[in-house]
């Protein structure tokens, strides 16, 4: 059985997967971070979003070993000890989660396009989540939210 | 009520984000115990068909295999009970077949449960699942209502001829009738309400332990409300005494009414962590979820509606269809009936109402109610059915709804209820404007100069909420009280644990209930903790569905705070040396009424607790439970405005507004309530334009995963604009309502009443739910011959 | 998902000896295959790794064509200022497939190489003439696309560059399957050294396709207008919950003019 070690949240980790082992798998399992979650098999619900490298990808389609010697973030390696990433003190300001179930992944997301993009429109928020699904916001206070944490972010994390 | 920064009306932030936004919350499938193994479900491939043997010989050899256990072994164990029953017209019962948890002899919908396969790692449950022989006789199948009331259709139960349940009605029907024969009016409509998928976003996980030490259950599950599987699977599956028996739903990713039931799942699970002592525990995949998970609506419906020459509503007559699925989930009987039947009179005083329901059984995962439940279904008919009368009339659609309004309060409806406040009018005026109703022909005229075709929709409704009063309920069928309970114990310091039996699963009753409690109490909000989702720790409970968490487990705790309350004014008159009656309480402290000599309730909390100076005959200790029993329903009511852009070329419906003006009554966090309404509206949307669970005729799921399964995405959704006008409750204390599922109650019917307004100047008339692009493109096509 | 073994090779040689085992896949990015894999309708027992091996990755301007690496990601497509300059339209294609996280790791070989009927890239690959680059050989992309997931790629044969002329004018124009938001109806419309070319994802259970009816009229007045009266059969279209045959006919048709009218 492989052994993979990467860079998660800061620090190295290793651990004996099998193949097929999905990043998400190692990453709730075997390291035991379960703010990762996983809301379909299908690829398309991004609960499961976190960095690999600095950008975002589902971890639900990422096997372990792809993701051998890569720095991974997940949403446990967001704040700084007791103080939130801006993200997610957007998210909080602006009532961005109920459940809070696909709030992981989508503040994943939200982090990796405000890197990219420091005043994201409406509009442009709207299409950039098209690969995270939420069941209880209605998406209005996320995007408000994502729009707000993108300027506190200033552009970049 | 202080009214402070954190008090009752002020839109505190909430105390679950941090947990939420750190990865720290704690879900079902976050839950390992030690020891544990894994189950796999192995489900029915077919919609019907005998099972000729099952052979588990392989699967048992296979790696890592502990038990594989079928319906044969859990013969003898209690069925999955159904939580309401439901008397036809000639007054016999419905047919209540039984349920095994695991299928005996026959297989009855794709994804019934068929065996467990329990082994060391997920994986190897999984691929030793496959292994498993199991012989499937096919038999037709019946997987819609139409299929299911055809001549010579397949039978799901014996005992069930023509597949019927139940043939139910409600309302005079003579008095109907008659309406009918006066009027100078008739306006008919048929719809069908689109089987939805529920689609919490977290799939439903379970994981059950049997401690031989104690003889103890415990179930991790994700349930909207741990205490009624308790009730559901100790009393009636297992034979287990509730001491004996823990249920925990932690930190539950959404429910919507998908976890309302008892699932065959959680039973399964449950028994055989007691067979092999070791605890077991299950996840569902997403593509499971899809097959297992109850789904909501389906029905099949026509009505029409008597008018005078004044379109005055006189009589409202409707006929529906139901599909319950292949067995009676727990709510499956009242969805349709009592959640629906009784919703006709909308926010009308139409004289005459009735409403006939016939639900069949199918090849198809059982329905039980999805946010709204019954009242979406019923909300839908009457607004379109309004709306066509207008345009039949010649009337103006606004103004044959306000010709109908309710105005006089207490109203007695034809159907049963007694709404006991409202304004419709202040929302329908409110919604009018926010929507700029009036400005919309410029805005209609500058898309159809781009070529497009926009079109404006109006939803006016009320919704039966805060369920329910256990008294009428109970006479209705309903097998269980619906009261809830709170504690409120007041600790030696003076911090604050609040114990509900309501399930917070994204509503934020750790926030709104700790407002509440603050606000009474007049301590600090950081300083007060809302317990809730263990069997163990909350005296009992039934949980949050309906729209019920804040009128009736807000209330229970309102009435415990006063509780303490009423016993600190006796610690207290007697730390004061003056008479309880002469003890006011007000901001924390009790004070001696007309004097400044007063002592905090910080105080009075120590000395219940160390009572070296107290009232004799007073039991030390701070500490009070509720029960609450609502008097009434709740009548939350109000007008959705929806507005769309339909590209006749492609058929495609573009939702560029939507407007909501709703009567939830008393707001206690305002941040909250708009994110309860953005969701409803987004349910409700994606109802009306994308979602649609479709079975081929051979019972096989069609829209099986999200790759055609259309959820609402960020993309597909405007800004929502949310205007409130407040109306108390008069029958609880708080004077609220209930807000959860507002937004897909009202909306659907506005949107549909919308795409159609948009798509008349084309000769379009009807439209079915979801206004796919391909089911626009059809209609416009049809329409031009 | 069955397992398997995984090789992480960091040459193409050591890659290509690694795919000489019976039953052994590439994986790029994994997200045409681990999905498939996910429902067991792929079973390999070896997955072999591009990722560790060099030079896959890049983008290049050629003069007359742009060589796109076949580890290039969407989003790397999707940002290269190459790309945006010569082929704008493929900017726009690749940024439309998926989504964000779905374009941060999937990749232009992986999607070549599975040939999905509804994946963009084989609209963009035949409307512009492209080459396929392997190992081994080119295979123009005429050749190359032989219906549903069917491709003249050997078992142990990699893709290591998709090669595209540059048009003169180009266009994609997508109606997405709203809940995959993989192609009901995508077109690619193309102007360029080898004539006009109309290709069709998404629609037919044959993969793509080419229009040639509409070719002509194009051939004869490149405009909006010489294509908006010429129908497309349904015969041989896919058909499913959101889009049924006729209506993705009519839906080729409708993308197909919008095209050309967005390639001005």
């Amino acid at each position: 059985m492989p052994t993979v070690t990467m860079t998660v949240n800061g620090m190295e980790r290793s651990g004996t997967v099998e193949g097929r082992t999905l990043l998400v798998e190692f990453l709730r399992e075997n390291l035991g971070l379960t703010g990762t979650h996983v809301g379909c098999d299908t690829s398309q619900c991004g609960a499961c979003v976190v960095h690999v490298n600095g950008t975002s990808v589902k971890s639900c389609t990422c096997l372990a070993v792809q993701a051998d010697g890569a720095d991974v973030t997940t949403i446990e390696g967001l704040a700084n000890g007791a103080e939130l990433h801006p993200m997610q003190e957007a998210f909080r300001e602006h009532h961005g989660l109920q459940c809070g179930f696909c709030t992981p992944g989508m503040v994943m997301s939200a982090v990796d396009l405000a890197n990219r993009n420091p005043d994201p429109s409406e509009h442009e928020v709207r299409e950039w989540l098209e690969g995270n699904l939420c069941r209880c916001t209605g998406y209005h206070n996320i995007v408000k939210a994502v729009r707000a944490g993108a300027q506190a972010m200033g552009g970049g994390s | 009520m202080s009214g402070n920064g954190t008090g009752i009306g002020a839109s505190v932030k909430r105390k679950e984000d941090t947990r939420f936004l750190t990865g720290r919350g704690r879900y079902t499938d976050d839950i390992n115990l030690p020891g544990q193994l894994y189950g796999h479900i192995l489900r029915s491939p077919v919609a019907h068909a005998d099972i000729g043997g099952i052979d588990t010989s392989a699967a048992m050899a296979a790696p890592g295999v502990h038990a594989v256990f079928t319906g044969k072994d859990m013969e003898g164990v209690g069925g999955i009970p159904t939580g309401w029953l439901i008397h036809s017209k000639d007054g016999s019962p419905m047919v209540e077949p039984a349920h095994p948890a695991l299928a005996l002899g026959k297989v009855r919908y794709v994804g019934d449960c068929v065996a467990i396969v329990v082994a060391e790692t997920r994986e190897q449950a999984k691929e030793a699942a496959n292994l498993v022989d199991v012989d499937y006789r096919d038999l037709p199948a019946v997987a819609s209502i139409e299929a299911a009331e055809a001549n010579g259709a397949a039978q799901v139960f014996d005992e069930a001829p023509g597949n019927v349940c139940y043939d139910w009605e409600v309302g005079d029907r003579a008095a109907t009738d008659a309406a009918f024969e006066n009027a100078a009016h008739v306006v008919s409509i048929d719809v069908v309400n689109n089987r939805l998928v529920p689609n919490a976003i977290e799939p439903r996980a379970a994981i059950a332990n049997f401690d031989p030490a104690t003889s103890e259950y415990t179930l991790y599950t994700t349930s909207q409300n741990p205490h009624l599987v308790r009730l559901l699977l100790g009393a009636f599956v297992l034979g287990l005494p509730e001491h004996k028996l823990r249920i925990v739903a932690p930190d539950v990713g959404g429910g919507f009414g998908s976890k309302i039931p008892h699932y065959a799942e959680e039973a399964i699970l449950t028994w055989t962590a007691g067979r092999l002592g070791r605890p077991v525990k299950w996840t569902c995949e997403r593509i499971d979820a899809f097959k297992s998970d109850t789904h909501g609506r389906d029905h099949i419906s026509t009505a029409k509606l008597a008018l005078d020459a004044d379109g005055k509503f006189l009589g409202l007559h409707v006929t529906t269809k139901a599909n319950l699925g292949a067995y009676l989930s727990t709510f499956a009987t009242c969805v349709p009936t009592y959640l629906y039947g009784i919703l006709f009179a909308g926010p009308y005083t139409t004289p005459a109402v009735y409403c006939e329901v016939k639900s069949f059984f199918t090849n198809t995962v059982p329905v039980d109610a999805l946010r709204g439940a019954g009242r979406p279904e019923a909300t839908y008919l009457l607004e379109r059915l309004v709306d066509k009368a207008a345009h039949e009339l010649g009337m103006d659609r606004v103004e044959i709804r306000r010709k109908n309004f309710v105005r006089e309060f207490p109203y007695q409806t034809p159907v049963a209820l007694q709404y006991d406040q409202g304004d419709y009018d202040a929302t329908l005026d409110l919604a009018l404007d926010a929507s700029d109703w009036a400005g919309f022909e410029a805005r209609r005229a500058e898309s159809a100069a781009r070529g497009k075709l926009r079109g404006i929709g109006i939803s006016t409704f009320i919704e039966a909420c805060g369920i329910a009063p256990s008294a009428v309920v109970g006479s209705l069928g309903a097998r269980a009280g619906l009261y809830e309970s709170g504690s409120v114990r007041v600790h030696p310091t003076g911090s604050v644990s609040v114990f509900t039996g309501t399930h917070s699963h994204g509503q934020g009753h750790e926030t709104t209930f700790a407002q509440i409690v603050s606000d009474m109490l007049g301590v600090d909000f950081d300083a007060v903790d809302v317990v809730h989702g263990d069997s163990a720790k909350i005296p009992f409970g039934m949980g949050t569905y309906g729209s019920r968490s804040l009128a009736v487990g807000g209330t229970a705790i309102y009435l415990a705070v006063e509780k303490v309350i009423e016993k600190g004014r006796k610690i207290a008159a007697h730390l004061l040396e003056a008479s309880v009656e002469d003890i006011e309480f007000e901001n924390g402290s009790f004070t001696v009424a007309g004097t400044d000599r007063s002592t905090s309730l910080g105080e009075v909390a120590l000395t219940a607790y160390v009572p070296h100076n107290y009232p004799e005959g007073l039991e030390p200790g701070l500490e009070e439970t509720a029960f609450y029993d609502p008097l009434n329903f709740t009548f939350p009511a109000g007008t959705h405005v929806a507005e769309v852009e339909v590209d006749p070329e492609t058929g495609e419906v573009e939702l560029v507004a939507v407007t909501g003006a709703d009567d939830v009554g008393r707001v206690i966090n305002p941040m909250i309530v708009a994110g309860q309404l953005h969701g409803g509206l987004a349910h409700g949307i994606g109802q009306a334009l994308m979602e649609e669970c479709v079975y081929q005729d051979d019972g096989q799921l069609a829209t099986g995963s999200y790759l055609d399964y259309t959820m609402p995405r960020a993309a597909d959704l405007p800004n929502f604009s949310i205007n409130h006008n407040t109306t108390l409750c008069t029958h609880n204390p708080l004077g609220v309502k209930g807000v959860g599922e507002v937004g897909s109650i009202g909306i659907p019917p506005a949107v549909i009443n919308a795409v159609i307004d948009a798509l008349r100047p084309l000769g379009v008339n009807d439209m079915a739910m979801p206004a796919t692009s391909q089911r626009v493109w059809q209609a416009i096509r049809q329409a031009q011959g | 998902m069955n397992d398997f073994t995984y090789h992480a090779p960091t040459t193409l040689n050591e890659a290509l000896a690694a795919l000489g085992a019976e039953g052994a896949k590439v994986i790029a990015g994994g997200h045409s295959l681990l999905p498939v894999m996910k429902l067991n309708l792929a079973a390999p027992t070896d997955l072999v790794s591009l990722a560790g091996v060099p030079g896959l990755a890049d983008i290049a301007d050629g003069g007359d064509s742009v060589t796109v690496g076949a580890m290039c990601t969407h989003a790397q497509v999707a940002g290269s200022a190459i790309v945006q300059a010569r082929i704008p339209a493929l900017t726009a294609m690749a940024d439309g497939i998926g989504d964000a996280q779905v374009r941060n790791a999937g990749t232009i070989g992986g999607s070549v190489a599975h040939n999905d009927p509804a994946a963009d890239y084989p609209a963009a690959c035949v409307a512009l003439g492209a080459t396929i680059v392997t190992d081994r050989r080119e295979i123009h992309s005429d050749d190359f696309f032989q219906g549903m997931f069917m491709t003249p790629l050997e078992d142990d044969e990699v893709i290591t560059a998709v090669r595209f002329p540059v048009p003169s004018r180009a266009s994609y124009a997508k109606f997405a399957n709203p809940a995959s938001k993989y192609a009901i109806a995508g077109v690619m419309v193309a102007q360029g050294p080898a004539g006009v070319r109309v290709a069709v994802t998404g629609a037919s259970g044959d993969g793509v396709f080419r229009v040639g009816e509409m070719e002509a009229a194009l051939g004869e007045s490149f405009s909006a207008e010489a294509v908006a009266g010429i129908a497309v059969s349904s015969d041989g279209m896919l058909s499913d919950t959101a889009a049924g045959a006729q209506y993705r006919a009519h839906l080729v048709a409708v993308m197909a003019k919008r095209a050309v009218a967005a390639c001005g």
